[in-house]
């Protein structure tokens, strides 16, 4: 199925990239191509199939609640492109 | 020395016929003087290779080292290496330097094998080509006109080119079996959670499993032998016990039931290829193996179901990636959404936002029954099929990928085409299955792999079943002509 570029900037918007209105198009009908390949999902009767996440259908293993992490807030902040007093800062959000 | 297999590493190494050091030297000088014809690795890490071989070797005097002690690896540059920068081939991880090790990583340190370096691959492990890496393609050592596979394609040309005698990969539609297959190599991909995680840069966290590639069988199982075990810090990782997987290696194979699915050898199957994979299941016919004609009915829906699941796990594990806290920012932000929207738009490459934007797309309101959810029943249907064909048989056989090595840009511009390179590959992730490629002949001088499919944690039989072929065979230990050699 087409997507169309309005689609496309509404992803782009939920996605948070940043695409150009040069590329817009070509992204577009290369999006289409993979939905196309996708929808042939359709067809498929799946009444009563209950959907798999797991492979092996495990479920999530739970831990006692007790600290067992060593602080490295140090070590992960000298990673960041800016930051100051052990905060990460981003542009200005709140007036 | 650089033509020795990792068991003849181990061997070697014990018998005093050279030392870690000397070994891991004459990789080092090969790689600096031959790599420039492959782009196989992004980092090599001279000093930690030397310095970790210099342990290695004092710890082989005292005796009692672990089996891979010396032996010089690469690593996939998707496994974070402290200190060591990791950029999952992606520009916004190219000033990326991780604190820590990946679970993985932190196993082959211990067992005192020596880093080489950190290889080239798909940008976050998104392509079957190796093209779409921020650091360039990688060459196929066979020909260097060619694709090596991907994403682990870096891997799987270093192994070939006799760069080092293996890697750690990852695979998540194929990205391990699939550029072994295309590079003469042998690739393991484990039962889902049969491998640790943990530092595994993520791209679809319900397919992905790392997995080595080597020459043969018996180094891959040296190496998933050291990889392979319970992580309590990733909390899908199975906690099963964990075996020497050299132990079995020499068991018979009479009496082996292979399951050859009928879907496997339709159209869109090169015709040298199925002819090469048909010789192969001769041979084991001759080992004392039976045939067994099945049917995986819902083979056709592996990649549409997969191109569903993998981008919407995707465009999840990759919102981290936002110029907050590492990787990528884009200059001077005029506000958060401005940060977000360029950092992330700059620094993904075409495939990666591609498939961001299709994961998205299948998650949002409104969409995620009809694709999500449905692709979720699908992959059940999938698995189902194994479970019924597992009744009968063994291990299944058939090609690992449906055409030898093609033409770099060949199919760059067509990502459905690309995609279908993965078309027998994907159904054993979306099942949890291991898998594994090893080399059946060649086709106008290109490599051909065959496929084998195991049931859950059978990583043992795939491997015997693997050895045995390799021992009255000898595809595996073809090598493209070298460029000049030291």
């Amino acid at each position: 199925m087409a997507v169309d570029t309005q689609t496309v900037e509404k992803l782009a918007e939920l996605a948070r990239i940043a695409i150009s209105a040069e590329t817009i198009d070509e992204v577009s009908s290369r999006l289409g191509e993979v939905l196309q390949l996708v929808d042939q999902l359709q067809a498929v009767h799946t009444e009563g199939v209950e959907p798999m996440a797991h492979p092996l259908d495990e479920v999530q293993v739970l831990r006692a609640d007790e600290v067992t992490e060593p602080d490295r807030r140090e070590a992960f902040l000298a990673l960041a492109p800016q930051s100051e007093e052990g905060l990460y800062l981003v542009p200005k959000v709140i007036d | 020395m650089h033509q020795l297999t990792i068991a003849e590493i181990v061997r070697g190494l014990r018998e005093k016929q050279f030392s870690s050091v000397e070994i891991t030297r004459h990789l080092l000088n090969r790689i600096q003087q031959l790599d420039g014809n492959y782009n196989s690795f992004i980092t090599v890490t001279g000093e930690l290779a030397q310095a970790q071989a210099a342990a290695a070797d004092q710890r082989l005097a005292a005796g009692d080292a672990p089996a891979l002690c010396g032996v010089p690896i690469a690593h996939k540059d998707i496994f974070c290496t402290s200190g060591v920068r990791t950029s999952c081939g992606s520009k916004m991880l190219d000033n990326f330097t991780p604190p820590y090790d990946a679970t993985v990583v932190e196993k082959f340190n211990s067992a005192g094998a020596v880093t080489l370096g950190k290889t080239n691959m798909d940008e976050f492990a998104m392509g079957s080509s190796n093209e779409t890496s921020y650091y360039g393609p990688v060459k196929n050592p066979w020909n260097t006109n060619c694709v090596p596979g991907g994403s682990s394609g870096g891997s799987a040309a270093a192994v070939a080119a006799q760069l080092a005698p293996g890697a750690t990969a990852t695979d998540t539609g194929g990205s391990i079996r699939q550029p072994a297959a295309l590079t003469n190599t042998t690739g393991l991909k484990p039962t889902y959670g049969r491998v640790s995680r943990w530092g595994m840069i993520a791209f679809a966290s319900s397919l992905d499993q790392a997995g080595p590639i080597a020459r043969n069988a018996e180094d891959c199982a040296y190496l998933l032998s050291a990889m392979a075990g319970h992580d309590e810090k990733d909390s899908t990782c199975l906690n099963r016990p964990v075996q020497d997987y050299t132990l079995n290696l020499n068991d018979s194979i009479a009496g082996l039931k292979i399951g050859v699915p009928k879907e496997y050898f339709g159209e869109g199957l090169n015709a040298d290829t199925a002819a090469r994979v048909q010789e192969a299941l001769k041979a084991f016919e001759r080992l004392g193996a039976e045939l067994v004609e099945i049917s995986l009915p819902h083979t056709e829906l592996a990649v549409p179901a997969y191109y569903v699941i993998a981008p919407a796990e995707a465009s999840a594990n990759l919102s981290r990636f936002d110029g907050v806290r590492y990787g990528y920012r884009c200059e001077d932000p005029k506000d958060l959404r401005d940060l977000y929207m360029r950092s992330r738009g700059e620094g993904f490459g075409d495939e990666v936002q591609r498939r961001i934007l299709v994961g998205t797309y299948a998650l949002s309101a409104g969409y995620y029954d009809a694709y999500y959810n449905k692709a979720q029943q699908v992959r059940r249907l999938i698995k189902q099929d194994f479970v019924q064909a597992f009744e009968k048989v063994d291990v299944i056989m058939g090609p690992t990928a449906p055409n030898p090595a093609f033409g770099i840009g060949a199919k760059s511009a067509d990502p459905v085409a690309m995609y279908l390179e993965d078309i027998y590959t994907i159904a054993a992730n979306l099942a949890g299955l291991p898998g594994m490629s090893l080399p059946c002949g060649l086709v106008n001088k290109l490599p051909v792999g065959l496929q084998i499919i195991g049931n859950y944690l059978e990583e043992a039989r795939m491997l015997n079943v693997a050895h045995r072929y390799q021992q009255v065979t000898d595809w595996h230990q073809q090598y493209a002509s070298p460029a000049s050699a030291v």
